[in-house]
């Protein structure tokens, strides 16, 4: 099939563009933490998880030192081996495929590619997705910081909310139930309440260890809060209820990211 | 200086993470427990980023327009705003409160 004609590569295309636009978000709100343009830059290229190069600008936009940047967003990005584990299980990439292929292994990537069933198909949402999110994510992150660098004080144009409201959008689409709801307001009641009594940035990591320590003992579904930001269009429902390969690779007993386009 | 290190470093952790999953045995996805705690992991540090950067300055808990960002942007989120709007919307209110005058 042609790529053009896939209809995983289009529906990858499509998560690439909407995913990778908000890279001008944060490369104005990196600009604004007190990161200069190539640090930014830098954390797109490398870091390369929208979770976590929030969490860490977000960090240091708090007064919290590097260490504590460094922390929280290693910690959002563990998500990505769970990713990483099921990728390969897919898709079984060898040599510098799966170097590139881990570069790539981001919640839309992973979203789209299981959203397929047919294992060609698969291949094609992965790399269409991972891709394009790459190019375009760091694309705009530098016309986002172009613009943060140009426009001055960002208090006086609402940069700090802009924060509160990119990471309220990437909570967001992973409250789909009670449980995740309930884990949201006790890390962030815990966070409120620790603020005044330790460095800043150390109450992201202790909030960090209420929510491992709640996965650990409570009893949620097994991939809670493995949605991506942006939802990819599903592959077609073709027969419902045939088995669906994809989904009986990574968890038994439910398929990762049920549901349709929201 | 040590802000270039740190940025590296997390370029670094960030991608032997992923680079993990692609390397161990594909009976660990048996291990369920891994699976959830890198989701409620993943709820619980941005629900935690959310607050302090409503709340938080430096040590200090503050009440200022950011509030009126959270309002904004859950109001956007309620009408299935895209990402993109969610956070325009936010820089709105926090800009439009502090024109009004408010900290």
């Amino acid at each position: 099939m042609k790529l053009w004609k896939s209809p995983a590569a289009r529906a990858g295309a499509s998560v690439a563009v909407a995913t990778g636009l908000y890279g001008v978000s944060f490369g104005a709100l990196g600009i604004a933490s007190g990161l200069d343009f190539w640090q930014t830059q830098v954390l797109s290229l490398l870091l390369f998880s929208g979770g976590s190069q929030f969490a860490f600008i977000g960090v240091l936009a708090g007064g919290g030192s590097g260490g504590a940047a460094l922390g929280s967003a290693a910690l959002l990005g563990i998500r990505n081996a769970v990713y990483g584990m099921q990728l390969n299980a897919l898709l079984q990439p060898t040599g510098w495929r799966r170097l590139a292929a881990a570069q790539v292994t981001i919640d839309e990537s992973m979203a789209t590619a299981t959203a397929q069933r047919d294992p060609a198909e698969q291949r094609r949402a992965f790399w269409v997705t991972g891709i394009g999110i790459f190019v375009l994510w760091n694309l705009f992150t530098a016309l986002g910081s172009l613009l943060g660098n140009a426009i001055g004080d960002p208090k006086a144009w609402g940069l700090d909310g802009a924060a509160v409201a990119a990471f309220l959008g990437l909570l967001w689409p992973r409250l789909k139930s009670r449980e995740p709801v309930a884990i949201a307001v006790a890390c962030a009641v815990v966070t409120v309440v620790v603020v005044p009594f330790v460095p800043p940035g150390i109450p992201v990591l202790i909030a960090a260890v209420v929510a491992a320590v709640w996965g650990l003992f409570g009893s949620g579904r097994s991939d809670e809060g493995l949605e991506p930001d942006v939802e990819p269009p599903h592959a077609r429902a073709q027969d419902a209820g045939a088995p669906d390969p994809a989904r009986d690779v990574g968890d038994a007993d439910g398929p990762m990211h049920e549901g349709g386009m929201s | 200086m040590t802000t270039w290190l740190y940025i590296l470093a997390a370029g670094v952790v960030a991608f032997l993470t992923k680079l993990i999953g692609y390397l161990v045995p594909a009976r660990v996805l048996k291990n369920k427990r891994m699976t959830r705690v890198a989701g409620t992991l993943t709820i619980g540090l941005l629900a935690s980023l959310t607050v302090l950067n409503t709340l938080a300055n430096g040590q200090q808990l503050i009440f200022d327009s950011r509030i009126g960002s959270l309002v904004a942007a859950l109001i956007a989120l309620l009408l299935r705003a895209p990402f993109l709007v969610v956070v325009i919307v936010g820089a709105a209110a926090a800009a439009l409160l502090r024109l009004a005058g408010l900290p």
